[in-house]
């Protein structure tokens, strides 16, 4: 083991900076990142073992104990709980005998939750030994468990592979593109170096311009003015670096999984064009852990690049030097806010940072660092290859261009869409196939969730922004319950936890929506949350915080009969429920309950 | 030269050198704003939240915020003062605070704030985590039941390597602060002290001392916390 480990820490030249890699090579190495191995990680980078721990526990996919030789992650989220997850859960239990966060007794199997991992479109979805199963059922269950049992490797589970580049021989994976409409610009036709070409016989200055005029704001959500993001970072004189933010964690995204899959030298080509309109000479692409599957033929596309002479020392013969390193992150949805995901790309923990300074001014390793997503990059190569007068013809005054979006949950054709910003949602509905809808969730947990009176919005920075998420709720849901409880339990696990309010709040909200949902919840719960929605929205320092309880207030806000329904109009009403406290040990005693109320 | 700049604090005149951070500008020119997590001359945490202030009309950290010319600041109003002692409620629900049995009653910082709110029973609903004390190393009790999370040890205390002896562990409801018992083992009789006083609340305890100070002698028994600042200018 000692020698394992010294020679991961060697690999990365003994960089404390390099901790994410070092972990995550330790925990496929030995399907856990344990006490001891934590000691000779800290003595050979010669920092101290809670530092490391501070690493280690903060992330989902890293564990103490060991794994089993076959780690099950089952996706729990929304969209999955819609499609069957619970069944699948339950047959996982059965097959193994084990419930989810165990592992079996041989260590062959653990089965254990996570949160989104890019999937909602081809739900349930699970991970197993980082290979992506999609569309499990009961049947496929059985025969998975059957396959590990038998000892199989996770790769030879299945033979058919999903469509365009996941059928590559570096993918194979069973994931499908479901691309279902394609636009002009990031899903257009696209000729790989174009863009770059034309943009190293430009002025950098001239880039940057052309980005402003363009009117392109960030993709991830935020919609920052990306040209304005570059030209902050450009006037400052230091060595800088050009970050992707590929840590789409958003329940309900995979558009960037489909970029990655379809056009990563796109991507990277955007990369490119914005480090030399910034004066930088490295990029970042900081990849979730749950991409993992994609990491080879990433890679590869880098090595193709470089080989083009599209990437590395001289580009194109223009004297311009850059090149770009894959960093994976090890599951933190936190680690989607840029500056939480520069602290994870150091070795951190994924924690935001405070701003003043901003990431321009002193980023990634201190440095000026423009943080973009996987979209923005790809949509700029397209802005700089047609121009920006182009690009705003399409889109609304506010909102340029086109936006990939993710349409998942109850309809017809689920998949990537690129559309032009100001669709309305009826609009956006009719092309899914989606009817008898009672809500649609916007932009994700941290978006607005709304009834269909608000069809007729459009999907547009100054009306409905979007980072691409959109969850299309049938009439048979159990709003509350099967959505919004979902989410809190998921904003309560995903917090740093390192601002109170946003810690201590997104716990408290999950418990007040979870003794609405339960039953037990009086009027006064509901001006409650209401109240403390406010309070932890302007108190936390970064996005997570400021809208975690967005799931709670904007379904008071829009679905308020369906609290209504569920809370006495008493005083007081306890949320601790006798009869459920007692049933199991009633049970176990054979004992008929006397309690009176 | 350093700049000076002038501001308002709730309509009063202020100045401060330019770039200084608001709550340390704010208590040089007789203004208290309430703090936990935040120290002088330690890199802002920016975790507490006590000292958000509207700036400009925008809700910010009084101690992440540098000052800048014309700033109009609010600070000692009902709706900020109320979400500061909502903060101050929380922590209380979160972790488990005795204060007739803490070593630190009448040195805390937490509990002056809960009297200087005027805290009676916490809105929110009682947590009841469990949480773990640390006593194995040779000099320090880290009773983690009463640890707000503040990163005072973890900014402050490193050994003489510059290596953390305080981290923090998990995230979110798995939050801990953690001890590096390694390191922890050879930390000198002054720089236990040195945690155990930048420690806000009873959570960092020096072993094999207690009670130097009776109660009724200790730093807020006589007077509310944040009255040095505010004499210095009246």
């Amino acid at each position: 083991m000692k020698d394992k480990i010294l020679s991961i820490v060697e690999n990365y030249e003994r960089d404390p900076g390099r901790l994410m890699d070092i972990l995550l090579d330790v925990q496929k190495a030995f399907g856990c990142v344990s006490c001891e191995a934590i000691g000779l990680i800290a003595s050979e980078l010669k920092i101290s073992e809670v530092d490391v721990v501070q690493t280690r526990s903060f992330y989902h996919f890293f564990t103490k104990e060991p794994v089993g030789k076959y780690a099950v992650y089952l996706n729990n989220s929304v969209v999955s709980g819609f499609f069957g997850m619970k069944e699948v859960a339950d047959e996982f239990e059965k097959q193994t005998g084990i419930k989810f966060g165990q592992k079996t007794a041989d260590g062959l199997i653990s089965l254990h939750y996570t949160a989104c991992i890019g999937m909602s479109d081809q739900e349930p979805a699970a991970l197993i030994n980082s290979v992506v199963f999609t569309e499990l059922n009961r049947e496929k269950v059985r025969k998975i468990v059957a396959d590990m049992r038998e000892g199989k490797a996770v790769e030879a589970m299945f033979s058919q592979y999903g469509d365009g580049v996941n059928a590559h021989p570096l993918v194979k994976s069973m994931v499908k593109n479901n691309i279902r409409k394609t636009g002009k610009v990031t899903l257009g036709e696209y000729t790989p170096g174009k863009g770059l070409a034309k943009a190293l016989n430009m002025e950098s200055k001239a880039i940057i311009q052309e980005v402003k005029d363009s009117n392109l704001r960030g993709r991830g959500g935020a919609g920052f003015p990306t040209g304005m993001k570059w030209d902050f970072c450009a006037r400052e004189n230091d060595s800088k670096y050009v970050l992707c933010n590929a840590d789409e964690g958003e329940p309900g995204t995979f558009k960037d999984r489909v970029l990655l899959t379809e056009r990563a030298a796109m991507m990277f080509e955007g990369m490119t064009i914005a480090g030399y309109a910034i004066g930088a000479k490295e990029g970042v692409l900081y990849l979730r852990q749950e991409y993992v599957y994609l990491k080879n033929y990433v890679e590869n596309v880098l090595v193709e690049l470089r080989n083009k002479n599209l990437l590395g020392k001289n580009i194109l013969g223009k004297g311009f030097d850059f090149d770009i390193r894959v960093q994976f992150g090890a599951g933190a949805y936190v680690c989607g806010e840029e500056s939480a995901l520069i602290e994870s790309a150091e070795g951190k923990r994924g924690e935001p940072r405070n701003r003043p300074p901003f990431p321009v001014q002193k980023g990634y390793k201190n440095k000026p660092t423009i943080v973009n997503n996987v979209e923005t990059y790809c949509s700029a190569v397209k802005i700089i290859e047609n121009g920006a007068a182009w690009y705003k013809a399409m889109g609304t005054t506010e909102s340029a261009g086109t936006k990939l979006l993710s349409i998942s949950g109850d309809c017809k054709n689920p998949g990537v869409y690129e559309i032009e910003w100001g669709m309305t949602i009826a609009e956006m509905l009719e092309m899914v196939g989606a009817t008898d809808v009672q809500a649609v969730q916007v932009a994700g947990p941290s978006g607005i969730c709304i009834p269909p009176a608000q069809f007729n919005r459009k999907i547009a920075i100054e009306d409905l922004p979007t980072g691409g998420s959109m969850i299309v709720i049938g009439k048979n849901r159990d709003l509350l319950k099967d959505v919004v409880l979902n989410f809190m339990e998921f904003f309560e696990d995903e917090s740093c936890g390192s601002c109170v309010t946003c810690r201590s709040f997104n716990m408290i909200l999950r418990k007040q929506i979870e003794k609405v949902v339960e039953g037990h919840g009086i009027k006064t719960d509901i001006e409650n949350m209401t109240a403390w929605s406010e309070i932890i929205r302007k108190t936390t320092r970064c996005g997570l915080g400021q809208t975690s309880s967005n799931p709670i207030t904007t379904t008071i806000k829009n679905f308020r009969e369906l609290y209504d329904k569920r809370v006495k109009d008493v005083d007081y009403q306890s949320d601790f429920d006798m009869h459920k406290a007692v049933a199991e040990s009633c049970e176990v005693v054979g004992r008929i309950p006397n309690i009176h109320e | 030269m350093s700049e000076t700049v002038k501001f308002t604090i709730d309509g009063k005149e202020c100045t401060a050198v330019k770039g200084q951070l608001l709550i340390d500008a704010a208590a040089d020119n007789g203004i208290y704003i309430p703090l936990l997590c935040h120290m002088r001359d330690l890199v802002p945490a920016g975790s507490c939240r006590i000292c958000t202030c509207k700036v400009n009309g925008r809700y910010m950290s009084a101690c992440t915020t540098p000052v800048e010319p014309g700033m109009n600041i609010e600070s000692n109003t009902a709706e900020l003062n109320d979400i500061r002692k909502a903060i101050v409620e929380m922590l209380f629900v979160e972790g488990n605070h005795f204060c007739p049995s803490c070593e630190k009653s009448g040195n805390c910082d937490l509990q002056a704030l809960g009297y200087k709110y005027q805290m009676m029973v916490p809105r929110f609903p009682y947590a009841f985590e469990r949480r773990e004390l640390e006593a194995s190393t040779p000099k320090i009790f880290l009773e983690k039941n009463r640890c707000i999370f503040c990163k005072r040890c973890v900014r402050l205390i490193k050994d003489e390597q510059g290596r953390s002896i305080f981290a923090f562990k998990g995230r979110g409801k798995t939050l801990e602060i953690n001890i590096d018992k390694k390191l922890a083992a050879n930390m000198s009789d002054d720089l236990t002290m040195k945690a155990m006083n930048a420690c806000p609340v009873g959570a960092i305890l020096k072993k094999e001392v207690g009670f130097i100070n009776s109660i009724g002698t200790r730093k807020y028994d006589k007077e509310p916390i944040g009255s040095d600042i505010e004499k210095i200018h009246q």
